[in-house]
């Protein structure tokens, strides 16, 4: 009877269409919306995933995200040295500086500083150039999509991108591009400029403390957590691993931003307007149906059975607008690959959007189910 | 044994002010290897009555036993359960599903009643063959004229070998010679000794088919 289930469904091709692009929509905005937002909150903490070398960061205790620099004494590198577990620790500077483009506009960057002696913390993927060119005087290392965009020379309508050899100068010091890397791109857009730790220190305001972040590793076989409970009670400083760190920053643009809002209203939305498509055509489709399903209960089929019936139906139309919907969100993640759209769809939102779905098809299920439970079969003699 | 026996039986539609009775104490006894004709005019109790001895309707008073099995005194699951093995239903407006081929929707009984799907189906061509539709086996329903539709809903209704057959207003949508037509059906090819046919109407052409005549009225059998 499962077969001709899904030939009565098919059968009724508007109502069918109807319920496939309900679905179908409903499945695009939440996964679309859904990969946006994840999108959105992978760049707030990019860095540290790309900052792959450490896998502990040691910042002031009142750091509360990644961007929230307060900077530490130099001296407090040593101390984190000195503590058992602790393989090794570097120094590494983030901070904004103004660089002055040729056309003598000026674009904020966002500058990494590097240990001059081992850079650790260097980019995860360098295009072009040496890593170890970033030991030359006045040597950076430019991100590409900074170079191709925000840094790049505009002369009338052509773009020329900055490209290895050019100079910039940042905070009124000049500088020269030795490689291009590859890097996540960042929350705000703005170009990343690496360079070694001193130059960094020298090419910053001026301040009492430069050094952002310490960055740690912990020696094989000791378990990081307990490196960083142990460094932060030596040095009262906070430490956190890789991991601890990026939920650190998620946590606080999911508590302190409007994004989570604006996307959960969004994805709310999508699911609302599923069921009232999904719900209201399948509920219409039910009822179009309910004297075939009076005639198959007076004829002997159990109540079970066409509620078997009616479900089957329902995980149809919904594995299919699932998979439209998640199909069209991958497509359209895939043409704003090159823009400035933050996108990502990891295996947990394909699973969250089933589960949307089968919520939204189990609730327009329902209803008709409703329906067809209490369904006289005795209708089956109405002319 | 007999096929049907129905004694006082009682039913009646709403409450108080609102109340309509539907019937008022029917009794009424079917042979086996009998076709009763059922006639009366419109709101006479007929379909009714046929409701509750097809056993889709709970009557409020009153004994009907099928085959010996009273319908009333059997709970739900088990009354689904005898009246897909042993009634075949036969309905004015056919209530054939236009989404399925006419094979299709005579196969229904069958796999109700647990046959697998191609041996049900292959059963149902037979027997559409045998009411002279061969050609019409794999068509939807919505392709056929009223004849050809009504003998796919006899199809349907006779394809598990039920004791029973119940039919409302089978001739009702056709003209005077598919109407004589489907009732030849039903006598010839679906009443068997072991079988009884009611079939409810209000069409004079086909009283000649009848092996008896129940006029109701009122929601009371008169002769």
């Amino acid at each position: 009877m499962l077969l001709y289930a899904l030939k009565m469904l098919i059968g009724d091709k508007a109502k069918y269409i109807g319920i496939i692009l309900g679905l179908s929509f409903a499945s695009f905005i939440i996964s679309q919306q859904a990969a946006i937002f994840i999108g959105i909150m992978t760049r707030t903490c990019g860095f540290i995933t790309d900052t792959s070398q450490p896998n502990i960061w040691v910042v002031d205790p009142k750091v509360q995200y990644i961007d929230d620099i307060k900077p530490l004494k130099d001296t407090q590198v040593y101390r984190v040295r000195g503590i058992q577990g602790v393989a090794w620790a570097v120094p590494l500077y983030k901070g904004l500086i103004k660089a002055r483009l040729a056309n003598g506009n000026f674009q904020t960057c966002i500058v990494i500083g590097i240990d001059d002696a081992t850079l650790i913390g260097q980019p995860p993927k360098l295009i072009e150039g040496n890593i170890e060119d970033l030991r030359a005087p006045d040597a950076i290392i430019v991100n590409d999509v900074g170079a191709g965009d925000k840094l790049a020379h505009k002369k009338g309508d052509l773009t020329v991108p900055l490209q290895v050899g050019d100079r910039i100068e940042l905070n009124d010091n000049r500088t020269k591009v030795v490689g291009i890397c590859s890097v996540s791109r960042t929350f705000q857009s703005q170009p990343v400029v690496y360079m070694t730790y001193n130059r960094a220190l020298s090419i910053a305001p001026s301040e009492r403390k430069l050094l952002s972040f310490i960055l740690a590793r912990s020696e094989p076989g000791e378990d990081p957590q307990a490196v960083c409970r142990r460094i932060q009670e030596t040095t009262g400083l906070a430490a956190y691993t890789s991991d601890q760190f990026k939920t650190l920053t998620v946590d606080y643009y999911l508590r302190y931003t409007g994004i989570p809002i604006n996307f959960g209203v969004a994805v709310i939305l999508g699911f609302i307007i599923g069921c009232a498509i999904a719900g209201q055509t399948f509920y219409n489709f039910t009822m179009d149906n309910l004297r075939y399903f009076a005639t198959f209960k007076a004829m002997g089929a159990n109540t079970r059975l066409l509620v078997r019936m009616i479900l089957f139906q329902s995980i149809w139309v919904g594995a299919i607008g699932w998979g439209i919907g998640i199909g069209g969100a991958c497509l359209f993640g895939f043409l704003a690959r090159k823009t400035e759209l933050s996108f990502w769809m990891p295996w947990q939102l394909f699973l969250g959007t089933g589960i949307a779905m089968s919520a939204i098809c189990s609730i327009a299920a329902l209803i008709s189910v409703w329906k067809v439970r209490r369904v006289d079969p005795a209708i089956v003699f109405k002319s | 044994m007999l096929a049907v026996s129905c004694k006082n039986i009682k039913k009646s539609y709403g409450s108080d002010t609102s109340r309509v009775d539907a019937l008022r104490g029917v009794d009424l006894e079917v042979e086996q290897g009998e076709l009763l004709l059922i006639v009366g005019p419109s709101g006479s109790g007929k379909t009714t009555l046929l409701s509750i001895i097809a056993g889709i309707l709970q009557q409020d008073e009153g004994e009907c036993f099928v085959f010996g099995e009273n319908l009333n005194a059997l709970p739900n699951g088990k009354k689904t359960e005898f009246r897909g093995k042993n009634i075949g239903f036969v309905f004015q407006s056919f209530n054939l599903i236009p989404m399925l081929t006419s094979k299709e929707n005579a196969a229904v009984p069958l796999i109700l009643n647990g046959v697998p799907l191609p041996a049900a189906q292959e059963k149902a061509a037979q027997i559409l063959t045998r009411l002279g539709i061969p050609e019409k086996v794999d068509i939807s329903p919505i392709e056929l004229s009223g004849g050809q539709q009504q003998r796919v809903a006899i199809a349907r209704g006779c394809i598990h070998e039920p004791k029973l057959i119940v039919c409302d207003e089978p001739t009702a949508y056709l003209d005077h010679e598919t109407g004589r037509n489907v009732m030849e059906i039903l006598k010839k090819e679906v009443l068997k000794q072991d079988r009884a046919l009611i079939v409810v109407t209000h069409d004079p052409r086909i009283f000649d088919f009848a092996d008896r005549i129940v006029k109701m009225d009122d929601g009371k059998i008169f002769s």
